[in-house]
């Protein structure tokens, strides 16, 4: 079975020495839904524009649908299907109206066209507000359409870039089970980028971590979690931590990766449980008072910290502040 | 229909039916181009008695810098709606349909032409039934008007619309719009019989492309005996400058794809 998605070594560099993508490598199996995790400004949106042949990486090669995206960018476009990050709905035209004209982008006409348009408006629960002007419609109807207009043509590969940022949690969870349900019905391949782990974690079979323009790890949710052996030892300090709290969990008989970011201490244990006796009395030995706890099984957070070095949150909210009630979202899992 | 063609057809549609919902625009943008007709056509109607003037009749001078000015005005401006475009993401959802990028430009252009027709013939009416023109070049006149306002109107527009694709800044639209317009009129025989203005100012105009459709349809609109050799070099001089603006347009949209 030929591979949807075939990325080598994708190099994309912007203006003023910004390296968006450091050698991007992943592929797709035909079928399913892959999601390409990261947070934000790791590089997902870039690999998404010279996948769906809006942007042109500066080295490397990329195939979509068996097509090379430099190559031959008029047969990729044929055959994929794109839904961004805005709702690129055009509010001036009735719902209909949209769909009308980007079928006919694609060379559909007549019959085949209404069929395909109405077919698709009840498909997405649209047929009552059909001829309003879509810029009276709620975000969760924009976004609908929005994912009905990436789907007019048939496409092989349906490219999702962070179809429910933005969205409200009932929203959300309503567009997660839109997604399964495309898949599985449709048979088409999803390519769906985002930053939420939960987000990954629900509708992925397969994915792969971006981290700084890099794929970092690959593979389903749950080889990427079996990988992590043992559960997680989450401390809250009561304080910032420093270098000695760090060494002394270190010499702990079997607690391994231990990682501090601020007053938050993580580590990981096999028996995690049990360990936590020990690990409070090295702390206590250091004179570092504990606020909280936890241990928890392996997660995709857990995974984003054993390959980047920091927490998904900590990443996310480095991007900006526009990111940061999402990414408290992300990381609260 | 070849399949440029047919895109380009159905993005002038949406576009078409864009403005259709908001008439007031209409109404709006034909303000400006009534007050220089009517109110300045009536304040300098005198104008005419200056010796050497080449006209007996300000408003039949008028009119058809009036119909040009009007078309590359509202050009100008034509890059705006590709940023509103860019910035809902509607611009790449069509970017990534197989369109053609020509029928992207090509849509709102053909708009903006449709739209250039119904100011003209309205200008064209005021200046008869109102400011006292006599048109005594005809209906051929009005069309040779008519028709180097568009050629003007489009080249304009493709130009703006390159801008807007290279800068992707409504500020940086508006400034350079706002900042080039009164210029270029005033840079021309729009209001003034330029052999009775500085001369550098007749040189200047002569390479101003406003000035070009300004003669065009002035020496067809208000000669009983138009010159035809005058009026097709100037149209043909507008209608190389679209080719160019396109040429330069679609090569924006190539760049606009390196910087995405």
């Amino acid at each position: 079975m030929n591979a949807a998605i075939e990325a080598e070594g994708l190099i994309k560099t912007y203006p003023g020495d910004v390296r968006a993508l450091d050698g991007v490598s992943f592929r797709v199996p035909a079928g399913g839904i892959f999601g390409l995790l990261g947070p934000n400004g790791a590089g997902k949106s870039t690999t998404v524009k010279i996948l769906t042949t809006l942007a042109r990486a500066d080295a490397g090669t990329a195939r979509v649908a068996g097509i090379d995206v430099a190559r031959d960018p008029v047969a990729v476009r044929r055959a994929i299907g794109v839904v961004g990050q805005k709702n690129a709905v055009d509010g001036e035209a009735t719902g209909r109206e949209n769909l009308v004209l980007q079928g006919r982008l694609y060379g559909l006409t007549g019959a085949a066209l209404r069929t395909r348009v109405d077919d698709l408006l009840a498909r997405f629960s649209l047929a009552d507000a059909a001829d309003r002007f879509v810029k009276g419609w709620s975000g969760g109807m924009q976004r609908r359409l929005d994912v009905a207009l990436g789907l007019v043509a048939r496409p092989q590969v349906l490219f999702l870039d962070e179809p429910t940022t933005g969205l409200d949690p009932e929203v959300r969870v309503a567009m997660w089970e839109e997604i399964s349900t495309l898949a599985r019905e449709e048979g088409l391949t999803i390519l769906l980028t985002t930053h939420y782990l939960e987000e990954a974690d629900q509708l992925a079979s397969q994915l792969a971590i971006v981290d700084r323009g890099k794929i970092v790890a690959e593979g389903s949710p749950e080889q990427l979690k079996a990988e992590l052996q043992g559960d997680r030892i989450s401390i809250e300090l009561d304080g910032d931590g420093h270098g000695a709290v760090h060494d002394a969990l270190a010499r702990v008989d079997g607690v391994r990766e231990v990682a501090l970011e601020g007053r938050l201490l993580r580590a990981r244990a096999d028996q995690g449980a049990r360990a936590v006796p020990a690990v409070l009395a090295a702390l206590e030995s250091e004179g570092v008072p504990v606020a909280a706890v936890s241990v928890a099984r392996a997660s995709l957070d857990d995974v984003y910290l054993r390959h980047t070095g920091r927490t998904f949150e900590s990443a996310d909210e480095g991007s900006g502040p526009s990111s940061e009630a999402e990414a408290a979202t992300a990381g609260s899992r | 229909m070849p399949m440029v063609l047919q895109h380009s057809f159905f993005m002038a549609q949406r576009w078409m039916r864009a403005l259709l919902r908001q008439p007031a625009w209409i109404v709006v943008t034909l303000v400006q181009p009534v007050m220089w007709l009517l109110l300045f056509g009536a304040l300098f109607k005198s104008i005419v008695q200056l010796p050497g003037f080449g006209a007996d009749n300000y408003a039949d001078f008028l009119t058809p810098g009036i119909v040009a000015m009007t078309a590359l005005f509202s050009a100008g401006w034509a890059g705006m709606g590709m940023l509103q475009d860019y910035e809902r993401g509607i611009l790449d959802r069509f970017l990534v349909t197989p369109s053609t990028r020509i029928a992207l430009l090509a849509g709102p252009l053909v708009q903006q032409s449709l739209v250039t027709i119904v100011q003209s013939l309205i200008i064209i009416g005021l200046g008869l039934a109102v400011a006292g023109a006599s048109f005594p070049g005809g209906v051929p006149g009005a069309v040779v008007t008519i028709v180097a306002a568009i050629l003007l109107g489009m080249a304009i527009g493709a130009l703006s619309n390159a801008l807007a694709l290279v800068v992707r800044k409504e500020e940086t639209v508006i400034a350079t719009v706002t900042s080039l317009s009164l210029p270029l009129s005033f840079l021309s025989g729009t209001f003034m019989d330029l052999n009775l203005a500085p001369a550098w100012i007749a040189d200047v105009a002569k390479f101003n492309p406003l000035q070009w459709a300004v003669v065009a349809g002035r020496e067809a609109l208000t000669s009983a005996d138009p010159d035809w050799g005058v009026v097709f070099s100037r149209l043909g001089l507008l209608a190389l400058l679209l080719v160019a603006c396109f040429t330069v347009a679609t090569r924006a949209f190539r760049a606009y794809q390196r910087a995405a």
